[in-house]
């Protein structure tokens, strides 16, 4: 090849089209992707699995109810065929939400502890108490609930009840408090505190500190500077993370089993005896179930699952702009 | 003097009717910094004038941001940060038992060197964020906002677009805003950390000219790295060194801006500014 | 220099203070000195039982005074008047420079030690003090008043009494922002303190509850000799059955999820968005449904059995496994990997040899916390494995039980001696949780210890 620069014009200019290099697997390493690519598809296959299984196995229930009354209507009865989860579906929103409450300002309170105001020794102590707390199983939860929690709750809701009358879902009218929608809202509240407090320290440790220090070096006090950077900037963290444990309470099946027994007709007065629970109820009425009433119980686990999962979605878009933004 | 225990409770004015506070000197005595159980600053005394601006140089690492973020307490936010030796306002001992470090920092301003607006508030509200968040009070937040944008240089470049948000600035208007974001709370001494190391060359020259102006009302103490910026800025200047590798920083020389470049006493000085090192 | 001395609050200034007007820091510990002094009463005639005229008095007169003497001492003084004109006429003259005055004692390296801050000024404890006892104070009345009987209520009452308290004492003494400061510091505390004992009181109920039936019998018998009323027994059969299906679970699901990360993190193939939000999905999916799917699929053909379990459980533990395994990862820094490509080495061999070595620690703990979960859960394994209580080893033959399973049956039941048997076992459940987690910590930090060493 002629290094001849002064000759130019001689070679035939190479057109500047740009095209992307492929390097195409091959031998050992087609085999890798494909086995790789097997093993991803397990998840694919289970989700399919679930879906074309338990919507064939819920049909002869759907069909016998009716789909509309299915969702619209509280009643079960398996001997004519008349399932109507509407009730259960309520009741398990309700004990949800009171978990939220309490898990809610608890976790990101927790979390602002862990970053803000705990000596800085204790930081991974605490995240170690706070990880614990997830890992331990929620039969522990349900069983210390009913035996040592519920009765120093009791009072609490007594007292409630007798003081703020005024609000219809904390009346009572001579019904037992024991095994209520409260309670099991407050077992479920401390299970998913360490999920939202998880969440929101994530989030809030990526708050930048130049923006903290800068508040502080106005003036600011503590408390000024996590509420004006840190919790404006956390936000959509914290709804994410309500979010997220809002679907893990809504599925909590144990726990919520052992201290209430599920009923079908839906109980707003919170404070009161009997609640509503999917998951409790089919753990508990699935093992002496026939036939026809084992595929309700299906369709109504079908039921919460798309409900968890509508919830975890929303949740993780939430979350996902969060970090997207930083 | 109006004592440093003051509740919080004073109003801003703007600057022709308010008498109450002003520049004051600020100086340290035999001051020490340690990280947990490492030293990083021994035995710094200084005294930085009011209405003057005095530069803090020399090569990085030898603990001049550490002196600075001393002065107005955001040393101690850093877990196992700790001091010895006296810092003292006007006299009055800051470190003292009885006073906040909340309130220290309403009369010791900062401004940081990277630039951080912050990006939920419009111009404006940024302007008076000090206020907001240490809760004082101003009877004409119209006025105060022009006059510390225009004391900070920025006013004829923002005053269309006070509601626009404070991202949209470039990075030399995004720090003149910092300026005067620190100047609404009315600080007695403005505390300056390589303001311009992150500008281009046309902000930092504008910044100089901001802060050549302001020293007539604050007290200003800038650390730089930047000789030239020294010798353009400041009447007196301290040279902060570290010895060796290990060693905690210390004030080598300090004195006249003009006598510390022409003729240093310190030969390690000299050797600094004439570039033997940096 | 004409500049005026700066002072801080000192006593011996007050006598130059201007004439003061009344205003709230005088009403306020007025009243607080009534309050407290009431309050104090009625603490001793009724609750205390002390019927003694001259005694109460002195006692009541005695918190009388020392409430407003506290209130006297903590509070500050007002700032002096400022003259303007003054002030501004004032000439200035900059002295010389460096050091400011001779140190009392000579500096020298060896005496310069950290200045020592207390934490708390003996303000701030004088009106934490103050601020309890008041709180105290008013809870007892409202005891008193309305005959509440419950402790938790009484503690409910003096918390929020001495947070009012506190709040107001502090923004007596120097502003709002400083007062919601405190408060909110105190909130934080509280919930710190009030999460950790809940911990700590749920791992310390379960302990005392279940220990003293903790013996070797619990792993060497199981239930199929004896009855509700018999004693003795053990857990045998469940731990066998945990073992079992937490065992095939965790062999199957563990090279799976890593070959999932693997693959939606080093090759990030087309499929990789929808398996990365099934993944999502499936992690929400509630333990009760993973139950009925594998009842559905596998039961109903085959009956009940461990292996049932071990699918549900995998189910549940896949996408749990698969996402830590992903974040691990991550972490493995690209310099590596394209340190390897630059070598000639082929993709397969730069995972199996570079990539996943690095990472091992990292997925070991993944795993470990995936089998955490795994060994509590029992909805699922009412539907598949069903429990009994005889010892299966057999996970394909028959219902098998395990330790959730055991615990759950015998607390439900009314006999005593059931209950526990129950409890010994949610111990062991606690134990197997605890050291799983106590690996998977220790692992990670003898990782970050050798990482840290080597960079």
């Amino acid at each position: 090849m002629s290094v001849d620069s002064g000759n130019m014009a001689a070679t035939p200019a190479l057109d500047d089209v740009p095209f992307t290099p492929v390097d195409r697997p091959t031998g050992a390493d087609r085999t890798y992707v494909w086995v790789t690519t097997a093993a991803a598809s397990v998840s694919l296959i289970i989700v399919s699995a679930t879906t074309i299984f338990l919507v064939d196995k819920a049909r002869p229930a759907l069909a016998s109810a009716g789909i509309w009354a299915f969702f619209s209507t509280s009643v079960w009865n398996p001997t004519v065929g008349r399932f109507g989860v509407l009730g259960l579906l309520l009741g398990t929103m309700i004990i949800a939400t009171i978990a939220m409450v309490i898990a809610v300002p608890g976790g990101v309170g927790m979390a602002l502890f862990i970053n803000e105001y705990a000596p800085a020794r204790l930081k991974r102590p605490l995240t170690s108490v706070i990880d614990l707390l997830a890992a331990l199983p929620s039969l522990l939860f349900g069983m210390w609930a009913f035996f040592a929690l519920q009765k120093h709750l009791i009072p609490a809701a007594r007292f409630i009840a007798a003081r703020l009358a005024v609000v219809p879902f904390l009346r009572q009218q001579d019904q037992a408090l024991t095994g209520s929608s409260f309670i099991a809202g407050v077992v479920v509240a401390i299970m998913v505190l360490p999920i939202v407090t998880s969440v929101t320290r994530d989030v809030m440790a990526q708050v930048p500190r130049g923006q903290c220090e800068g508040a502080l070096a106005l003036g600011s006090t503590r408390w000024g500077m996590i509420r004006s950077v840190i919790l404006p900037f956390a936000r959509n963290g914290i709804v994410g993370a309500s979010l997220l444990s809002f679907g893990r309470a809504l599925g909590e099946t144990i726990a919520v089993a052992l201290i209430l027994s599920p009923v079908i007709k839906v109980n707003w007065n919170v404070l009161t005896q009997g609640g509503g629970s999917i998951a409790a109820f089919i753990a508990i009425h699935f093992g002496e179930a026939a036939d026809l009433e084992r595929s309700a119980l299906v369709a109504a686990g079908l039921a919460l699952f798309l409900l968890t999962f509508g919830v975890n979605f929303l949740a993780r878009l939430i979350v996902m702009r969060t970090v997207g933004k930083e | 003097m109006t004592a440093l225990t003051t509740p919080n409770t004073r109003p801003i004015t703007t600057a022709a009717a308010d008498g109450t506070l002003h520049a004051a000197p600020i100086a340290t005595t035999d001051l020490s910094a340690w990280f947990g159980k490492r030293k990083v600053l021994e035995r710094c005394s200084l005294r930085m004038e009011q209405r003057q601006v005095t530069a803090l140089i020399g090569p990085s690492g030898c603990g001049k941001s550490t002196f600075l973020r001393i002065l107005n307490r955001l040393h101690e936010v850093v877990a196992g940060a700790q001091i010895s030796g006296r810092v003292e306002l006007d006299g009055v001992d800051i470190y003292g038992n009885d006073l906040s470090a909340t309130e220290i920092r309403t009369r010791i301003g900062m401004v940081f060197q990277k630039p951080n607006p912050f990006p939920a508030m419009s111009i404006g509200e940024n302007v008076l964020a000090g206020l907001k968040l240490s809760r004082r009070t101003t009877s004409d937040k119209d006025a105060l906002v022009e006059e510390c944008l225009v004391r900070a240089g920025l006013w004829s470049e923002v005053k269309d677009r006070l509601k626009e948000g404070g991202m949209t600035l470039s990075g030399g208007q995004q720090q003149r805003l910092c300026i005067a974001r620190a100047l609404a709370v009315r600080p007695q001494v403005l505390l300056l950390d390589e303001p311009c190391s992150a500008l281009d060359p046309i902000s930092t020259r504008v910044v100089e000219e901001t802060v050549r102006e302001l020293a007539s009302d604050v007290t200003i103490v800038i650390v730089t790295h930047n000789m030239q910026q020294a010798a353009r800025v400041s009447e007196r200047c301290a040279f902060f060194l570290v010895e060796e590798f290990g060693e905690p920083g210390r004030i080598v020389e300090a004195g006249e801006t003009k006598k510390m470049f022409d003729s240093p006493e310190d030969e390690r000085t000299l050797a600094y500014v004439t570039g033997a090192f940096g | 220099m004409s500049k005026t001395e700066p002072t801080l609050a000192k006593r011996s200034s007050r006598a130059a203070a201007p004439e003061r007007t009344l205003d709230t820091r005088d009403v306020l510990p007025a009243i607080a000195a009534v309050t407290g002094a009431i309050c104090v009463a009625t603490l001793s005639w009724a609750t205390l039982g002390w019927h003694s005229v001259p005694g109460v008095t002195i006692v009541t007169l005695a918190v009388f005074v020392a409430i407003l003497t506290a209130a006297e001492f903590v509070r500050e003084e007002p700032p002096p008047t400022v003259d303007v004109a003054a002030v501004e006429r004032e000439e200035l003259t900059p002295p010389p420079l460096t050091v400011v005055r001779e140190p009392e004692e000579a500096w020298s390296p060896e005496t310069d030690r950290p200045r020592r801050r207390r934490a708390f000024r003996g303000v701030d404890l004088a009106e934490g003090l103050v601020a309890a006892l008041s709180g105290l104070a008013v809870a007892e009345l409202v005891r008193v008043v309305i005959r509440m009987q419950s402790l938790v209520g009484f503690a409910i009452w003096w918390y929020a009494a001495f947070l009012v308290a506190y709040f107001l004492l502090v923004r007596d003494r120097s502003n709002v922002e400083a007062a919601v400061d405190r408060v909110i510091t105190v909130l934080v505390w509280s919930v710190g303190l009030l999460v950790t004992s809940v911990l700590v009181w749920m791992v310390a109920f379960v302990v005392a509850k279940g220990l003293p039936r903790l013996s070797w019998h619990f792993f060497t018998e199981d239930l199929s000799t004896v009855g509700p009323l018999t004693p003795g027994g053990g857990g045998k059969h469940a731990l066998i059955g945990t073992l079992e299906q937490v065992g095939i679970a965790t062999i199957m699901v563990v090279p799976i999820a890593i070959l999932t990360a693997v693959y939606l993190h080093e090759i990030n193939g087309r499929l990789a968005r929808p398996i990365r939000f099934i993944t999502d999905a499936l992690s929400g999916l509630p333990s009760i449904v993973a139950g009925l799917l594998i009842f559905t699929v596998v039961v109903q053909g085959h009956g009940f059995s461990g292996f049932a379990a071990a699918l549900a459980l995998g189910v549940l533990m896949l996408p749990t496994v698969t996402r830590a395994s992903e974040e691990i990862l991550r972490t493995v820094p690209d310099t590596l990997r394209e340190g390897s490509l630059a070598l000639g080495a082929p993709r397969w061999r730069l995972v199996r040899s570079v990539v996943l070595p690095t990472a091992v620690a990292g997925l070991v703990t993944a795993a470990i916390l995936g089998i955490a979960r795994a060994i509590g859960e029992t909805a699922p394994m009412l539907l598949t494995a069903f429990g009994s209580d005889t010892t299966n080893t057999s996970p394909t033959n028959g219902p098998q039980s395990d330790l959730p399973l055991m615990v759950w049956k015998l607390i439900r039941e009314p006999v005593d001696a059931q209950q526990q048997r129950a409890w010994t076992g949610a111990l062991v459940l606690v134990m197997f949780v605890f050291l799983l987690f106590v690996a998977a910590r220790y692992i990670a930090g003898r990782n970050e210890r050798r990482l840290r060493r080597a960079s």
